[in-house]
């Protein structure tokens, strides 16, 4: 034993060593992360040789050949293997307001500056902040809202068939997300309700919903349903939609929320009662915190989901966000193989953009909401 | 499944429909002080909006003479646009007063829809384009192709017509949005792109060389595009039908939207009907005397919508010339 050099030491006063070369640095890290196993080399390889080719290409196409600045098809075609972003750039207007008139538009703007702060008080707002971001979003908002965006009281009238493009996306996924989850709460509860005629209607009324296609709903609202109304009776199109899509993912907010309440076991329930606290009470207290706690992930995918079902409205004539990019492509004045192209990699990027935005948003809410439960 | 709901909602709509007598179509219209017009969803030459949003084409155009002419103001519109699946619909429950969407005037939709057609502003036809490389010089050359198309149109079901009709066989590739067949027929996957002639015209210049392609001669479907009122309203569907009416009767008689003033003290009597300036025509259709004049000063005569609109798809006159020019174009004589 005694030729070791480690009996220069005392037991435990051994100093550190640095640690082994390959494990540490750039190369540690491409050993541990990149080239751990043959296969994984193999791997990168190839994921390096697919960047190499796809990449200077798409960069090519996207930035360098591209047409910034374009008044018309000429100017694209001048730069055929670029993207023509002139298109976007003189349609942006029209993508992202419709046929909202110019001079009005910065009454959307405005709804969406209210709508990002109050949505931001709701989200990171703490305590009472939160509390009044909630109450000033669920009543004197949407009023606000819609007078701003309508007009009236000393605003000038826009008719909803001018509202379109991003706006009208927006207007239709926040009004869905924000009438399906306090409606889709109240027919959880009412499913799993003790009380047999409350829990048939909300059973009935769930699977009603859910077993049609969102497109079937939206073309009865606005083919079938103005039929059967009296002679010169107009309900507006918009407003059809709207609650079409609301009742719907109403019945698919309900079902996410209800896997949350049967996750919740049945101590709380007891506890709850124990305690004295009454149906409503416990549910708001204890049961419901929990229950959508555990179901973000849920929840926000049917969020994400509706986002982009919104734009099944073209098929009833609403101009949304993809339907004016769509609209758009079919100008004579426009009329170029570049113009379609990249219409539809903008409209992808502007959907990725909300999206990614609202899976980032649920990530961080679970972490903040985390309790330490989680198994 | 699309054929059954468009089916069923037919069925439905025309049962509803036929009960309901409609009445006064022109009063509303000047009660709201607007004409409610339904469009397409954006058709190059028929109806589109431009950057700054505001709708152009021939179909567009017609609204605006009808607004011109019952309103006093070609502004005055309302566009409604339209997708191929409500459009009628929109129509019989009073969405829109006039429909002026690049309808095909069919049998069935004249007499089952509760909608009446006022008359033809485009005579449009099914054609087929093609590579020059294929060779092929006629649409009977076209048996074995793979042809693309749109769904739930008219053209999948005459194109299938056809190449039956003639024992040829075809593979049919359809797709939702003309962008997508477009992409589908530029990148090979077909050989043949079919739909109505001012379709591929204005289609044409989204392929990367257009110059690699023609269309062939042969026309294979009739598709007279016109506008439509309710049912049941003869006294609108009049108003539509002479709006229509005049504007081609002012290129016959050389009226354009810069002489219409001029033209007012001209000496032809026909002239002086159309315009007002003698007679109490309008008051025949529930108008004053200078409607024709208002909507010929709005929108410019028919040649001067179609120059205006269609040839700059690249569409020569044609079929929709004047008849006594070569085309088929004939209004009963304003008298």
């Amino acid at each position: 034993m005694g030729q070791f050099q480690t009996s220069a030491y005392a037991p435990g006063a051994h100093p550190d060593l640095p640690p082994p070369p390959s494990t540490v640095g750039i190369v540690g890290w491409l050993r541990t992360n990149l080239f751990s196993s043959v296969f994984n080399s193999v791997l990168t390889i190839l994921a390096i040789f697919l960047l190499l080719v796809a990449v200077p290409p798409l960069l090519d196409w996207s930035i360098f050949d591209a047409a910034w600045m374009a008044e018309s098809k000429d100017d694209c075609l001048k730069n055929p293997d670029g993207a023509c972003w002139g298109f976007v750039t003189s349609r942006f207007g029209q993508f992202m307001y419709g046929f909202y008139p110019s001079a009005e538009r910065w009454r959307v703007d405005l709804v969406g500056v209210l709508t990002v702060l109050l949505i931001g008080m709701v989200l990171f707002g703490k305590g009472k902040i939160r509390g009044y971001g909630v109450l000033i979003f669920l009543a004197p908002f949407p009023v606000a809202a819609f007078i701003l965006l309508y007009g009236g009281v000393g605003l000038t009238v826009v008719e909803t068939n001018q509202w379109g493009g991003m706006m009208l996306t927006l207007v239709i996924a926040v009004t869905g997300i924000t009438a399906s989850l306090p409606l889709g709460v109240l027919l959880a509860l009412g499913r799993r309700s003790n009380m047999p005629i409350i829990r048939n209607l909300c059973v009935i009324f769930i699977e009603f919903w859910r077993g049609v296609p969102l497109i079937t709903i939206l073309f009865m609202a606005s083919v079938m349903f103005p039929l059967f109304m009296p002679e010169g009776v107009n309900f507006n199109q918009l407003l059809r939609a709207l609650i079409g899509v609301a009742l719907f993912s109403a019945a698919y907010m309900a079902e996410v929320i209800r896997g949350g309440l049967q996750a919740i076991p049945k101590g709380q329930y007891e506890a709850a009662s124990a305690l004295g606290l009454g149906y409503w009470q416990s549910m708001r207290l204890i049961i419901l915190p929990q229950a959508l706690t555990i179901v973000i992930p849920g929840i926000v995918n049917t969020f994400i989901g509706l986002f982009k079902d919104t734009t099944l409205v073209l098929i009833i004539g609403l101009i949304d966000f993809l339907s004016a990019v769509n609209t758009g492509t079919q100008d004579v004045k426009w009329s170029a193989f570049t113009v379609p192209m990249t219409a539809y990699v903008f409209a992808a990027i502007v959907y990725f953009i909300f999206c990614f935005g609202m899976s980032r948003y649920s990530i961080s809410l679970e972490k903040n909401l985390a309790t330490g439960h989680k198994q | 499944m699309k054929t059954f709901l468009k089916t069923t909602v037919a069925g439905a709509a025309a049962i509803i429909i036929a009960g309901a007598a409609q009445a006064a179509t022109l009063d509303d219209i000047k009660k709201a002080g607007v004409l409610k017009c339904g469009v397409s969803q954006g058709l190059p030459g028929f109806s589109n909006p431009d950057d700054k949003g505001s709708w152009a084409g021939i179909d567009v155009d017609y609204c605006k003479a009808l607004a011109a002419a019952v309103l006093g103001d070609a502004g005055k519109v309302k566009y409604v646009p339209l997708s191929a699946k409500v459009r009628f619909t929109a129509l019989q429950s009073g969405e829109v007063d006039v429909l002026s969407r690049n309808t095909t005037w069919t049998f069935t939709r004249d007499t089952n829809l509760g909608i009446n057609f006022v008359g033809i502003l485009y005579y449009d036809g099914q054609g087929f384009m093609v590579r020059k490389k294929l060779g092929v010089k006629s649409a009977k050359g076209l048996s074995g192709t793979a042809v693309c198309t749109n769904t739930g149109t008219t053209t999948e079901l005459n194109v299938a017509d056809y190449f039956k009709a003639n024992g040829m066989k075809s593979k049919l590739v359809a797709f939702e949005h003309a962008n997508e067949v477009v992409a589908a027929y530029d990148s090979g996957r077909c050989d043949v792109y079919t739909t109505d002639r001012s379709g591929l015209a204005a289609q044409r210049t989204k392929l990367k060389d257009p110059n690699e392609h023609m269309v062939l001669p042969e026309i294979i479907s009739k598709e007279p595009l016109g506008p439509a009122v309710r049912q049941g309203d003869d006294q609108f569907g009049n108003i539509g039908r002479w709006v229509l009416n005049a504007l081609i009767i002012a290129e016959e008689l050389g009226v354009t939207s810069k002489n219409v003033d001029q033209m007012m003290s001209s000496k032809s009597a026909e002239i002086q009907r159309l315009l007002g300036v003698k007679g109490k025509y309008g008051s025949y259709i529930g108008l004053d005397a200078g409607w024709a004049a208002r909507a010929i000063k709005a929108v410019g005569n028919y040649g001067e919508m179609y120059d205006r609109n269609v040839t700059p798809l690249g569409l020569a006159r044609g079929v929709n010339n004047l008849w006594n020019k070569g085309g088929i174009l004939y209004a009963p004589p304003f008298r």
